[in-house]
């Protein structure tokens, strides 16, 4: 008996040295439990004194094995894994797999910047129809029928009275007509002048600015403006103002930002200048007021507008204003964010 | 609008540089475009006088002259080809290192700058230190310079100092102002205008041009004028000259016509050009003989009534054409152009001047239904007021004395409807300090509408001012509030923040909210936003197969298109994202994914009368890469996940798109949107290699219902129990079917 065990401890002891493998560790130690098996059923041919001797032998034997084998295990492991490492070596440098994400449209983005910085100052927005009747796109805001300001844009005219509308201030007048002021709201939106060249696009999107309330001053519109710049470009933008004319406001101001490329020093991009011309503005005219029932004698205001494209291609650089309508993806991945 | 500095300063002592007046102009509201400096091309020329001629001794038609070209420089011997020399003459020497402008036509392609180089040099073996110069090489003509255009050598006035720069000599030390002139300043639109500006923001007196005239009394029938349609015609002024004589204009009128690009004709046409260019009233002027029955007849033109104009051009009028007649037929399409009839002839005798006013939209409306226009047109688009009529008609009588060109007689006419009383108005210091937002000082308000000639009176917190008769713009007190900021200085306003103006709230309303988590959606899922033209092409509905009966071509078509290509208002979204994708594959941006959401207009009627409904659109376009329908769908799925939307999808149909890819969404019984794959016919027509898929959603009605809060459910206690069923079923059934049994 003690023979036999002592075989299965030298068989055993040397199957666990040469085994390599998770897998033949395994079977050694399948076999071994398989022949201690056979040795205990040899127990029932002892004496029964004898039994309670030998059982001991048997349970330190079995205890001895198996923490060999633990041990080996541990080891063969090791090399195991070791293996895996090397064979599992990847190239990180690869590249990774994305969800890829969208993107918004630049013209998306700076309205949805436009209108963070303006809704700051309590600004709310207000979309009116693209289709406009003559009265609400000139006629209400101080520009008759034979008034020359109609030359300053090419409008397409749908019929007589109704027409693509040429400037988002078409909705300046009916904000008025249905609300009493205080009123500020933006009105972002396409506009359209038949106008076809590398700096002109006969569709574009505007973004009207409007305020009306009691003592609304130039100096009001300016400190905006500044805010604006500021928030928009950079901290150290500075705003300038100088006169100009629309029809529907007065005074009016063409309104120039320090260039954003060389500070002000002059560039190719401000044409040597310093400044670049973003937005037209002004306090609005009297009879725009009273157009849309506001009292001109208690209210006082201004409104100003920008074209988004002009501040996104400034933004970012974009040269022809056509590569904005081109949808294509290589253009438009450029703008996640 | 082209100014010549030089002529400004006849009505204005002008102390400061041209590119400081451009700065000064451009703070007052006037931005200066460009300022040519006409003495560019002509550098380091001088007036030489030849001392000495001989021949050269290679040459036949050449000479070698002796040219005193002044102090520091002294005597050259100079070169010429030139015929027209003596010893004595005075003319353009241009030295070693100079340059002038390029002549040879075949140079001036090669040399698009113009501008030739000089050195010193040998010709045939003689040394030259220059080069003497024609009119041409200093780029002038005759009214310009007298005898500029003469063959051969420039011969310059015997009083030009010798070692003079040329430029002074022959005017071309001056500068042309471009400057743009916005629409409420028509007034501005002529050299004395601006003239009246430069005056203001220098502060310096305005020389107002002479306007005195002594009509002698004749004896001859008198001209008499009917203004028939005083709404077109408010304020007509004529005057009969008589005693008329040809000739040549002076060369200061020249030279100053030459300067604005216009050539010299004869006196009479010179001198109305010259009003119109000096203080902006177009002026025509009759021959007074040929005008029938002595009468002047302003009426509109009988349908079908015929004019041939002064470009020998044959038109035929309505009643919307506004014409100047005599006793019996059109002499003049008025504010246009005048009749090859009553044309100024070199015989004629006398003239009928006429400067009147026309309504701005009536000479718009001939003008563009004419396809006729002249400068006087265009001028009196912008706006010709009533009070320069009468300050036009009085310069050109004085400038007929003047030149000697005829006899102003006391035959004459002002027919005026308009009321010439001066306009008085009365405006709060406290307002308009109020609208600014700062303190002007009153004696700044004072000087300032003093400058702009509105007499200003102040009268405690109350000012009265005359408005001039040529600011038709002024008619409340903001309009005097911008002149006084724009000439006290837009630099003095102090920025503030809307100190007395109510709290509000701002931000976006739902609505708007919910179209931009709809886009970030599907920003998230990879779709690029797409904007397109909101028009596109009639052609585009044949290409989408769209049927003669379809309701996609019951579009709003523009009235006015750029082209053909660009004139329907959008019916659907579908054919503009198409052309993405073609354009996309065309360029090899092989896979893509992009959205727009966007309008389409949907006319209530046709022809259009009122204003379409405006419909809010989703169209989804995906090609090539591993795209396909379902990936299509997945978006459309997601949008429907995250805002409640329970979407259904059948089998349905569309033009353009594949019968056996293509699904009908619906919302409950309402049909809301399509989707599937491009017809591959159309596909093929394009020539494309990769397909195509297209939703297209109503977002109007989608937004209406859509509910984009999070409703929260707590998670189950216990683990789901799964069971896997397999069936076999018939071809036929759909999944969503099989799901439902």
């Amino acid at each position: 008996m003690k023979q036999k065990i002592e075989n299965l401890r030298l068989e055993t002891e040397a199957a666990i040295a040469g085994a390599e493998s998770g897998r033949a560790l395994y079977e050694a130690k399948m076999k071994f439990q398989a022949s201690l098996k056979e040795v205990m059923s040899g127990m029932k041919d002892l004496a029964k004194e004898e039994r309670p001797a030998f059982g001991k032998i048997v349970n330190e034997f079995k205890q001895t094995m198996e923490s060999a084998f633990e041990e080996r295990a541990i080891v063969v492991r090791q090399k195991e894994m070791e293996e895996k490492y090397r064979s599992e070596q990847i190239d990180v440098t690869m590249p990774g797999k994305r969800v890829v994400s969208g993107a918004l449209h630049p013209i998306t983005v700076v309205k949805n910047e436009l209108i963070d910085v303006f809704a700051g100052m309590g600004f709310k927005v207000f979309e009116g129809p693209e289709i406009e009747t003559d009265y609400y796109n000139f006629t209400a805001l101080n520009t008759p029928k034979d008034h020359p300001a109609r030359d300053m844009q090419d409008t397409f005219y749908l019929a007589e009275n109704l027409l693509l509308r040429t400037q988002t201030s078409a909705g300046q007048v009916r904000v008025m007509e249905s609300g009493k002021p205080p009123i500020k709201i933006l009105s972002p939106g396409r506009v359209f002048r038949s106008d076809d060249d590398a700096t002109h696009s006969p569709m574009f999107h505007q973004m009207e600015g409007l305020v009306v309330d009691k003592g609304i001053t130039l100096c009001d519109l300016q400190g905006m403006l500044a805010e604006f710049a500021r928030k928009m470009f950079t901290s150290s933008t500075k705003v300038r103002l100088r006169p100009s004319y629309f029809p529907f406001t007065e005074p009016s101001v063409e309104v120039d930002l320090s260039c954003s490329e060389c500070g002000g020093k002059g560039c190719r991009l401000c044409k040597g200048t310093g400044w670049i011309e973003v937005l037209g503005a002004g306090m609005v005219n009297r009879r725009v007021l009273e157009n849309c029932g506001v009292d001109p004698d208690v209210y006082t205001g201004f409104a100003f507008g920008m074209g988004i494209e002009r501040i996104a291609m400034l933004k970012y650089g974009v040269n022809n204003i056509k590569t904005l309508f081109e949808n294509d993806v290589r253009f438009l991945k450029q703008f996640k964010d | 609008m082209k100014v010549p500095f030089s002529w400004l300063k006849d009505y204005v002592d002008i102390t400061v540089s041209p590119s400081e007046l451009a700065e000064k102009l451009f703070s007052c509201g006037f931005e200066v475009e460009e300022i040519v400096y006409l003495g560019e091309k002509v550098t380091n020329v001088v007036v030489g006088q030849i001392k000495k001629i001989t021949p050269h001794p290679d040459s036949d038609h050449m000479s070698v002259c002796v040219v005193d070209c002044g102090e520091g420089v002294g005597k050259l011997q100079i070169v010429t080809g030139a015929t027209n020399i003596y010893e004595g003459m005075k003319t353009p020497a241009a030295l070693d290192n100079s340059t002038v402008c390029e002549t040879n036509p075949q140079m001036l392609e090669k040399n698009p700058s113009g501008v030739k180089k000089i050195k010193k040099g040998k010709l045939r073996g003689v040394e030259s230190f220059g080069m003497l110069c024609s009119g041409d090489e200093l780029g002038i003509n005759n009214d310009f310079y007298p005898n500029a255009e003469v063959y051969g050598l420039l011969e310059l006035d015997p009083s030009a100092p010798v070692g003079e720069d040329i430029r002074k000599v022959v005017g071309l030390e001056d500068w042309i102002f471009d400057i743009s002139i916005t629409a409420n300043r028509p007034d501005c639109q002529s050299v004395f205008g601006i003239a009246r500006e430069v005056a203001a923001v220098l502060k310096q007196p305005l020389k107002t041009p002479d306007c005195s005239f002594t009509a002698v009394k004749t004896d001859e029938k008198d001209v008499e004028v009917k203004v028939l349609a005083p709404d077109l015609c408010p304020r007509y002024v004529g005057h009969y000259v008589t005693n008329v004589t040809g000739g040549v204009s002076p060369a200061w009128m020249r030279k100053r016509l030459a300067l604005c690009g216009i050539r010299s004709i004869s006196p009479m046409v010179d001198i109305t050009n010259f009003v119109l260019l000096e203080i902006g009233q177009p002026m025509h002027a009759f021959d007074a003989d040929e005008l029938g029955q002595r009468t002047i007849v302003v009426r509109r033109a009988e349908n079908g009534e015929k004019i041939v104009t002064l470009d020998k051009k044959e038109f035929t009028l309505t009643s919307e054409n506004l014409v100047i007649c005599d006793g019996t037929r059109p002499v003049a399409l008025a504010g246009v152009m005048g009749g090859l009839n009553s044309e100024i002839k070199d015989s004629t005798k006398a003239v009928y001047f006429e400067s009147a006013k026309f309504a701005r939209d009536s000479v718009r409306k001939t003008s563009r239904s004419l396809g006729q226009s002249s400068d006087s047109s265009s001028r009196f688009e912008k706006g010709v007021d009533a009070y320069t009529n009468a300050f036009g008609m009085a310069r050109a009588l004085h400038l007929v004395e003047e030149l000697g060109c005829g006899v102003v007689t006391d035959i004459c006419r002002d027919v005026c409807a308009a009321d010439l009383t001066p306009r008085k108005m009365t405006a709060s210091i406290e307002k308009i300090n109020a609208l600014l937002g700062i303190t002007v000082p009153n004696e700044e308000i004072l000087s300032i509408l003093d400058r702009l000639q509105f007499k200003p009176e102040i009268n405690g917190d109350v000012f009265t001012v005359e408005v001039p008769g040529y600011r038709d713009d002024v008619d409340a007190y903001p309009d005097l509030a911008e002149e006084i900021i724009r000439m006290y200085g837009y630099d003095h306003l102090t920025p503030t923040f809307l100190e007395k103006a109510s709290v509000t709230g701002g931000g976006l309303n739902d609505e708007q909210k919910k179209e931009l988590h709809v886009k970030n959606l599907l920003c998230k899922q990879g779709y690029l936003e797409a904007c397109n033209y909101s028009f596109y092409s009639p052609k585009d509905m044949d290409l989408m197969k769209i049927p003669e009966d379809g309701v996609e071509r019951n579009a709003v078509r523009i009235l006015n298109p750029i082209s053909e290509e660009l004139s329907l208002m959008r019916t659907f979204l579908a054919p503009s994202m198409l052309q993405n994708a073609v354009r996309n594959i065309r360029r090899g941006n092989d896979e893509g994914k992009e959205f727009e959401l966007a309008k389409v207009y949907l006319p209530k009627e046709q022809p259009v009368v009122n204003q379409p409904i405006e419909e809010k659109r989703l169209v989804l376009g995906v090609w090539g890469g591993g795209n396909d329908f379902f990936t299509l769908k997945g978006a459309v799925e997601e949008l429907a996940e995250v805002f409640h939307l329970p979407f259904t999808f059948e089998r349905g149909q569309k033009p353009y798109l594949h019968p056996g890819v293509t699904a009908k969404i619906s919302l409950g019984n309402q049909e809301v949107g399509v989707m599937g794959e491009l017809d591959p016919s159309i596909a093929l027509a394009l020539g494309l290699d990769k397909k195509v898929y297209l939703a297209e959603l109503n977002y109007s009605i989608i937004e209406s219902k859509a509910d984009d809060s999070v409703h929260y459910k707590n998670l189950p206690k216990f683990p789901e129990a799964q069971r896997d069923l397999a069936l076999i079923v018939n071809d036929e059934l759909t999944w969503r079917k099989s799901k439902k049994c």
